[in-house]
């Protein structure tokens, strides 16, 4: 029986740990790999040799990952028990900190965690996100992990684990934020037998790396998210579309999947019932578009990645022609917490309509750049000054949530709660969690610049209006930026604005135009001041017959 | 009108086609020269756009220096500015140098192409702008008739509406191309 | 997306007209089946549907939103307008889009009065193009025994590709490149003249909208192109 497979593990590893006074956990993911943790590691590893009772081991980011690589120990004896972070560390440093195990910490790379950033974040997704090795499924297990999915399908029917996920109130962390109980139930009622469940790992939008950073600290969560929706849905197939330049996180999945696979909680006979369910892996081309669901499904079938219209849906007709479950990867990795917790309480963590927590990533001109998990609904202050620490200089102008789909939101805004409705009413989007602070030193038609730019390049070429408006509305964007543009250049740029949003086929271009949008809600004067000919028309006209100007456009 | 209208035409970078069809309104020029005077124009003697006109036809996209500077003169004496042909309207033919670098066009048509005489002339012909452009990407125009070159009738309904003091209805009349 | 073959008649109102349909129909099928004019250029009867062209939006009673007319289908009760003001100005300002793309010379163009893009600027009034053009410097692929694939003409609007494929079934035309940088190519992006794939029926050439695809020693305005023979084919590779 798993469950008792299951216990057995959980014994082990805890006996494992006990044995240790002290365990050093370093980060292994790519933040700190790039600055060479696994360097750290290795001397690490190598070093304890001498002091017996400790343990090294890798493990996934512990978000602050500007100040890589971070090491973290525990220690149950000694002057310090607790627990100690050191940050910046370096092969070199191994020893001392190998030295001061049971004793005082190195201070010299000792980093602060009575601070808001580690003690104001909420944890569900990221809950095991440094603190297990993310390439051993028994430290997951230890932790609960797989509970969820044994508990979906040994003692609750599909339609039960539905309603659990539609009490939570979890919605699409893709974007959109679309309910996902009720996507799910629209899957679940389509005929079957063949169904397919698609984790959508495409994360293009720049300076986003949320879901990066949970297949690479946790994957066996995301696994274990996508197993318990194609039990609900009625799928025994799932995929996961990461993208190609995520390596690390294709690896680990890979070394996940088939433990998995090994141990029975994937694959013929999940758990030990009648429910089948593999899991395969496809490589992202690199294509920012291959993200949109539509795209995605015709990249994995091996076609050009374009969207198309919807409907039909892909719950309806996705993946071959097949009723497609697709979700975002920290949509997935909400839902084991919510199996073996209950619906009712992930719906007490947020607002009214929207639960739960969200993950952000914090960059641009921040004290504390990294990865954050925080309730819905915390203030955009709370999260950019108390957890952020603020802007450097001081001078903290707007924020730009959503990426290239979103918008600027001023500081004067910044009480507003972080929820899908309230960004929306101020001109921007959740998005999938990408948060970039900017300081008074940063030109807004200059940002707004930048996305398009994004976008246009972005752009599939598959529908008139996003492949060339975005290319005349960066054009005209640099011009204003560069000081070379009159007052009906802004007005075409309005004016292509309100087609590309209103006549693109796909979210690409129907949001391209939200930074300009949004910038100009709020900053028009920086637009205004930039023309040649702020105030009267631009194009030397006089005297032109009004009448005939007005019945001509 | 209670005063008889003044009508200018003018020529930037076209063949002249456009105002050959102008001329094949035939017999009908004296219907318009009842209505409107002929101020300027490269078919009368006139070397100095007049301070206002009522209406003006350019022909031709705006490719040169002295274009560009001239069609911004023409604008500011102008009432009724009318884009006339394709050149004028979308750069047409002119604008097929537009993907090119105007020395390598130059150096082409100059160098390249010619038998005798291989030198780029700089004093007789005005220095070309980076491209050819519609006259609207320069000055406000407020009436377009495409056509290479738009017919005798369809110049002729223009004329006659404008000089009627109504604004003429395109749709149908012409189109890029013909 | 297989259509039934027993449908269920619904109605609706196409610009306040009121009109039956067979369920799955789409928008376009049925304003064509009731004489109502909505511009495409990348659908084409007989072949699959694109979605791309975008100058097909409708607007739906109810919905902020436009819809393509010719992948949208037809639903009860729905109310359909064809013919706004604000679809007007969208249809303009996406010509202008296609106008200002390529290298449109129409006066020159061997498609001249021929041209489906030309034609339609034509039919909405379209007297201008509005932005800037791009005049970008792209190829003329004349290596073709017979045909001449001409990008600066190309609205990328893919009859060419899809016909190849689903009719044909060369397979010959393919898509490279994002946004403003997507061409037409020929197997891997090889001169068409070398192409293995191509069987020379100038189906692609037949399909084409515009003076992208030509059949050689034709000048201006001369390049008339048949398609009456497209949905017999399709119907008799259904049966
Ligand atoms: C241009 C574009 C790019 C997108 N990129 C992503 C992406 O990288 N990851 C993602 O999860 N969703 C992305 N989406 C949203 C997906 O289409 C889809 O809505 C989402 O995967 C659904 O999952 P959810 O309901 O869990 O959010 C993108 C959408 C668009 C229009
Ligand atoms: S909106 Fe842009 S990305 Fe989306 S289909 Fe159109 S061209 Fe492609
Ligand atoms: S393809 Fe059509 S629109 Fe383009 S130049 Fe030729 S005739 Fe004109
Ligand atoms: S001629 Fe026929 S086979 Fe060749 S590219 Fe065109 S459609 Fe394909
Ligand atoms: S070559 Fe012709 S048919 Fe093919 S995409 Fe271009 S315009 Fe369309
Ligand atoms: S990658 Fe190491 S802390 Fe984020
Ligand atoms: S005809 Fe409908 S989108 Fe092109």
């Amino acid at each position: 029986m798993m469950i008792e497979r299951f216990e057995e593990i959980t014994t082990e590893e805890q006996t494992a740990v006990a044995e240790h006074d002290h365990t050093v956990k370093v980060c292994v993911a790519a933040g700190c790999l790039s600055s060479q943790s696994d360097q750290v590691l290795d001397a690490l590893k190598n070093g304890v040799g001498e002091h017996r009772g400790c343990h090294v081991k890798g493990v996934g980011c512990m978000g602050l990952c500007s100040q890589g690589p971070l090491v973290a120990v525990e220690s149950k004896t000694g002057a310090k028990s607790g627990s100690v972070m050191y940050q910046n560390v370096k092969a070199e440093d191994a020893p001392d900190i190998i030295q001061s195990l049971g004793k005082k910490p190195v201070a010299r790379l000792e980093l602060k965690t009575n601070v808001p950033f580690f003690q104001r974040q909420t944890k569900i997704v990221l809950e095991n996100c440094g603190e297990i090795d993310p390439e051993r499924i028994e430290e997951y297990i230890a932790v609960e992990g797989y509970q969820g999915l044994l508990t979906a399908v040994t003692e609750l029917s599909p339609i039960e684990v539905i309603d659990e996920i539609v009490r939570s109130g979890l919605r699409g962390r893709g974007g959109g934020g679309y309910p996902t109980g009720l996507k799910w139930t629209t899957v679940a009622k389509m005929d079957g037998p063949t169904k397919y469940v698609i984790c959508n790992a495409d994360e293009g939008d720049p300076g986003a790396f949320m879901d990066r950073s949970v297949l690479e600290s946790d994957p066996h969560r995301v696994l274990e998210g996508m197993a318990i929706a194609g039990y609900a849905v009625g799928a025994t197939e799932g995929y996961i579309y990461v993208r190609g330049e995520y390596p690390l996180a294709v690896e680990r999945l890979k070394i996940a999947i088939r433990q998995a696979n090994r141990l029975g909680v994937l694959g013929s006979k999940v758990c030990g019932t009648t429910f089948d369910f593999n899991v395969h892996i496809r490589l992202g081309a690199g294509a920012f578009v291959c993200g949109e669901e539509t795209a995605l499904i015709a990249s994995i079938e091996g076609k050009r990645g374009t969207p198309r219209p919807r409907p039909p849906y892909p719950a309806e007709y996705g993946l071959w022609g097949k009723p497609t479950l697709i979700n975002n990867v920290e949509t997935f990795a909400n839902v084991p917490a919510i199996v073996r917790k209950g619906g009712a309480w992930y719906a007490g963590i947020g607002t009214e309509k929207s639960k739960g927590t969200k993950v952000f990533a914090l960059a641009g001109s921040i004290q504390n750049t990294g990865l954050i998990e925080v309730p819905m609904g915390m203030s955009l202050r709370e999260i950019i000054f108390e957890i952020g620490g603020g802007v450097p200089n001081g001078n903290c102008k707007a924020v730009q949530t959503g990426g290239p789909s979103g918008g600027c939101i001023p500081a004067d805004y910044f009480d507003t709660p972080v929820d899908y409705e309230s960004l929306k009413a101020l001109g921007s989007i959740m998005g999938s969690g990408g948060m970039i602070i900017m300081d008074d030193s940063s030109s807004m038609v200059d940002v707004a610049r930048y996305f398009m730019e994004f976008c246009m390049t972005e752009s599939c070429g598959k529908c008139v209006p996003c492949r060339v408006g975005t290319v005349h509305m960066h054009t005209l964007l640099n011009k204003i930026y560069k000081g070379e543009a009159r007052r009906h250049d802004l007005e075409t740029l309005e004016k292509l604005c309100d087609l590309v949003m209103n006549t693109s086929l796909c979210g690409l271009g129907q949001t391209a135009p939200n930074p300009v949008l949004s910038t100009l809600r709020y900053f028009r004067h920086e637009y205004m001041d930039l023309l040649v000919d702020g105030a009267e028309d631009g194009r030397g006209a006089t005297a032109v017959d009004a009448q005939l100007l007005e019945a001509q456009s | 009108m209670s005063e008889k209208a003044k009508l200018a035409t003018v020529w930037l970078d076209g063949c002249s086609g456009c105002h050959m069809s102008f001329l094949d309104i035939d017999e009908r020029i004296l219907a318009v020269a009842e209505l409107a005077d002929l101020v300027y124009s490269p078919l009368v003697d006139l070397k100095v756009f007049p301070e206002m006109v009522d209406v003006t036809l350019v022909e031709g996209a705006v490719s040169s220096e002295e274009d560009y500077h001239k069609i911004q003169k023409v604008r500011a004496h102008t009432k009724v500015l009318v884009s006339l042909g394709d050149c004028a309207v979308t750069a047409n033919v002119p604008g097929m140098r537009n993907p090119f670098k105007v020395q390598d066009i130059l150096n082409r048509a100059y160098l390249e192409n010619a038998d005798l005489n291989q030198h780029i002339p700089v004093e007789v012909i005005p220095p070309l702008r980076k491209t050819s452009v519609p006259v609207h990407q320069v000055v406000e125009v407020d009436v377009f008739v495409p056509g290479c070159p738009p017919s005798a009738d369809t110049i002729f309904y223009v004329l006659t509406e404008l000089l009627a003091g109504r604004k003429p209805v395109m749709l149908g009349k012409t189109r890029f191309g013909i | 997306m297989k259509r039934q073959t027993q449908a269920r008649i619904i109605t609706l109102k196409i610009d306040g007209v009121d009109v039956a349909a067979r369920e799955h129909e789409t928008i376009l099928e049925l304003a064509q089946e009731n004489n109502i004019f909505i511009p495409t250029l990348c659908h084409l009867d007989g072949l699959s549907e694109y979605g791309g062209c975008r100058i097909c939006v409708v607007e739906v009673k109810g919905s902020n939103r436009l819809f393509p007319a010719c992948m949208t289908p037809a639903t009860e009760g729905m109310e359909v307008i064809t013919n706004s003001e604000r679809l007007r100005l969208y249809r303009f300002s996406i010509l202008d889009m296609l106008f200002s793309e390529r290298n449109h010379v129409c006066s020159v163009c061997v498609s001249n009065g021929h041209c489906d893009l030309q034609y339609l600027s034509a039919k909405l009034g379209m007297t201008r193009v509005e932005v800037p053009y791009l005049n970008p410097k792209v190829d003329v692929d004349a290596s073709h025994e017979h045909f001449i694939m001409d990008h600066n003409r190309c609205i990328l609007c893919q009859r060419c590709v899809r016909v190849c494929g689903e009719i044909e079934g060369a397979f010959t035309k393919g898509v490279m490149g994002r946004g403003v940088n997507t061409r037409i190519i020929h197997d891997l992006n090889g001169a068409w003249g070398d192409s293995d794939t191509c069987t020379s029926c100038g189906k692609c050439v037949n399909v084409c909208p515009t003076g992208a695809l030509v059949e050689k020693g034709k000048s201006a305005g001369e390049m008339v192109k048949r398609r009456d023979w497209l949905p017999y084919l399709r119907l008799m590779q259904e049966d």
